[in-house]
């Protein structure tokens, strides 16, 4: 009869003990959190001068704020715009100084929202507002563009709320998410006003180059959240190219004056910019100070190279594919990108319609790009450098999607190109996406 | 019936074949090269026909298409598709867009067969030519021309149009989709009638030849009848420079 007590003290020991575990884990999941201390700004007054709020607009314009933070026709900075994620939409909330916004902030709290992640209350923020990257802004950056924010008009706006469920939506999951993957930089008082420190500061923070270009895991996370070695943007159906690899978007072999003129004029060499870079060119990079473009353009000419190692096309291109892929090219493609893909150039000498033989876009392993533009058409971004872009017509209306996939096959296999075929399956899993988008 | 596929190859190869009917310009460094990527829709030079759903756009005064490349952009208009298209440009270039379709001057396609019952008919015929004083609502003559044919700066003209576009365009100013400038007045028209009239105007004007010379009026002055956003010139950046001290 003594035995049985023995027996069963070891099981009782391990039950209590796993209670009390997980007892701690949900207490540590459900405890609201408290907002980070953080030290008191020393620059920011309630007047701040003129120089320090136009500081602030420029480094708003480096950080394409207004970008998220402005609804579609509505008041800029007064949020409300629908950000699509893989778990659901979240809405970027009003940045003036309105009730609605932040009108009861100081600098300090603005500070914690980009070091820390945390609202004013302590709320963890989503990581849809890459605070990843804007944890390595400087605290006198913070400070400019919160005196910035604050010169602005006060708009009344409130967001929706976030549509991302009960569970990916609560603080808890935020807190599982933050312990995996973000971890607050260590604090930079004054950022580097110039050569490598400077490129890298911009590209890593406010830029947050990162936040499309860094490869994602099923959690929306990375080991590094700023890598730049290529992102799937799920919800978007834009693939967002690696900066490490030459042959997707890496620009180690680039000449810097070539680099500078993508992100200033939206076109360089070959490349013309697209979708989500478009806007970035449009509302941003074509707006920076020579400078600024040049330090970036040195940095990502400096990245480690690293190429995926291609293991040649497995999947046999099907013959029928490429024959009536061919027979599209030949009607709707040929009469301005060229019998052979070459392309067109301008009177400029620029090229008009690019070239598709040798087409990195057109050869990236994820084909979301390529497929984008053939159901969608469009033009790049018009800049002052290139204020009248060429345009492309939509195909979605005139072409079926095996149509779309056989044309996309046969310019990633034609000319010496080589790259897998599309599927009319990848074809429609891009063309939803962009509707929800 | 043809099965599905059967339908959509030959649907394709006679898309295929009226595109290979046209003669394929040599490339050259214009703007109406650039504005390639509209013929997919508005037809070669802006010029689609009643036929289709997407309207023409050659010839409408150039405020009226710079206002809508605008409301794209601002979402004042709802089309997915026209939004991706002109998200990426500067207003200088959408005014010039705006200007190179006005200034074109190319022949209409003939009307399409009325088929709407006679009756539907004379009430869009009423509509549009003396309006309809019991529902407060004015000819369309009164602001659009009057031969319908649009006036300037701003204001275009509904001839030659689809009647599904005509249609859907009432449509979306009554639910709010469609936006014009404050104060909008074909929205408080749109709600102002009912469904039945709507598809009896839009029928008619489908229906209408369009006369020789198309071009829209002069402006129409103070002289209409109701207050409308649309009427003055837009802010473009043309006019934005010229009021500049």
């Amino acid at each position: 009869m003594s035995a049985r007590p023995l027996l069963r003290r070891p099981v009782a020991v391990a039950a209590l003990t796993l209670t009390a575990l997980l007892l701690c884990a949900a207490t540590w999941l459900l405890w609201p959190a408290r907002p980070v201390a953080v030290a008191p700004s020393n620059t920011a007054t309630s007047e701040a001068d003129s120089a320090t709020i136009e500081h602030g607009r420029y480094l708003a314009v480096l950080g394409n704020c207004m970008g998220c933070h402005t609804a579609r026709g509505g008041a800029a900075f007064a949020g409300g715009r629908g950000i699509a994620t893989p778990f659901g939409t979240v809405y970027s909330s009003n940045l003036t100084f309105d009730a609605t916004g932040l009108k009861d902030w100081s600098a300090d709290d603005f500070w914690r929202a980009l070091h820390h992640g945390q609202s004013r209350d302590g709320r963890l923020l989503n990581p849809a507002f890459p605070y990843t990257n804007t944890t390595h802004v400087a605290r006198a950056d913070s400070d400019a563009m919160f005196a910035y924010l604050r010169s602005l008009a006060p708009v009344a706006a409130v967001a929706p709320p976030n549509d991302l469920g009960q569970y990916l939506g609560s603080q808890a999951a935020l807190k599982v998410w933050r312990t995996l993957y973000f971890k607050p930089a260590e604090v930079l008082t004054v950022a580097p006003t110039d050569g490598p420190l400077r490129g890298a500061y911009l590209v890593n923070g406010l830029a947050h180059c990162s936040a499309c270009h860094v490869p994602r895991n099923a959690l929306g996370g990375s080991g590094d959240m700023l890598s730049l070695a290529g992102g799937l943007m799920a919800a978007q159906g834009w693939y967002a190219p690696s900066l490490l690899d030459p042959a997707e978007g890496g620009v180690q072999a680039r000449e810097v004056a070539e680099i500078v003129a993508l992100l200033q004029d939206g076109r360089s060499g070959s490349h013309i910019v697209t979708g989500p870079m478009a806007e970035v060119v449009q509302h941003s990079t074509q707006h920076w100070r020579p400078a600024d473009l040049q330090a970036t353009a040195e940095h990502l000419k400096a990245l480690p190279v690293s190429s995926r190692v291609g293991a040649p096309p497995s999947d046999a291109r099907p013959a029928q594919a490429l024959a009536q892929g061919g027979r599209i090219y030949d009607q709707q493609c040929a009469q301005c990108h060229g019998a052979q893909g070459e392309g067109v150039r301008g009177n400029d000498g620029q090229w008009a319609y690019p070239p598709l033989a040798g087409n990195s876009t057109v050869l990236h392993r994820v084909p979301a790009n390529l497929v984008q533009a053939v159901l969608f058409g469009g033009f790049g971004p018009s800049t002052a450098g290139h204020p009248r872009p060429f345009g492309m017509p939509p195909y979605v209306l005139d072409l079926s999607e095996q149509d779309i996939a056989d044309v996309s096959t046969f310019v990633r296999a034609a000319w010496g190109n080589d790259a897998p075929p599309v599927s009319a399956l990848d074809v429609q899993q891009l063309r939803a996406s962009a509707v929800r988008h | 019936m043809l099965p599905p596929t059967r339908l959509a190859a030959l649907l394709l190869t006679t898309h295929i074949a009226w595109a290979g009917a046209q003669p394929l310009p040599r490339f050259e460094d214009s703007l109406a090269q650039r504005m390639q990527a509209c013929v997919n829709c508005h037809g070669q030079q802006g010029r689609a026909g009643p036929d289709g759903y997407y309207p023409r756009i050659a010839g409408k005064p150039a405020g009226y298409l710079y206002n809508q490349l605008k409301h794209f952009q601002t979402g004042q208009r709802k089309h997915a598709l026209m939004a991706r298209m002109v998200d990426p440009l500067s207003d200088g270039y959408l005014w010039e867009i705006a200007q190179h379709f006005a200034a074109l001057e190319l022949p209409h396609a003939a009307a399409l067969p009325a088929r709407a019952p006679a009756a539907v008919l004379q009430r869009g015929e009423q509509l549009a030519l003396r309006g309809d004083a019991s529902q407060q609502v004015p000819a369309c003559t009164a602001c659009h021309g009057a031969a319908l044919t649009g006036a300037q700066p701003a204001t275009p003209g509904l001839l030659g149009l689809p009647p599904d576009y005509i249609n859907a365009q009432l449509g979306a100013w009554h639910n709010g989709t469609r936006q014009a400038r404050t104060p909008d007045c074909m929205a408080t028209l749109a709600r102002r009638l009912p469904a039945a009239d709507v598809a009896a105007v839009s029928a008619w004007l489908a229906a209408q030849p369009v006369p020789p010379n198309a071009a829209p009026v002069a402006a129409t002055g103070t002289r209409v009848p109701m207050e409308c956003g649309s009427f003055a010139a837009p802010v473009t950046p043309a006019a934005a420079k010229a009021v500049q001290p």
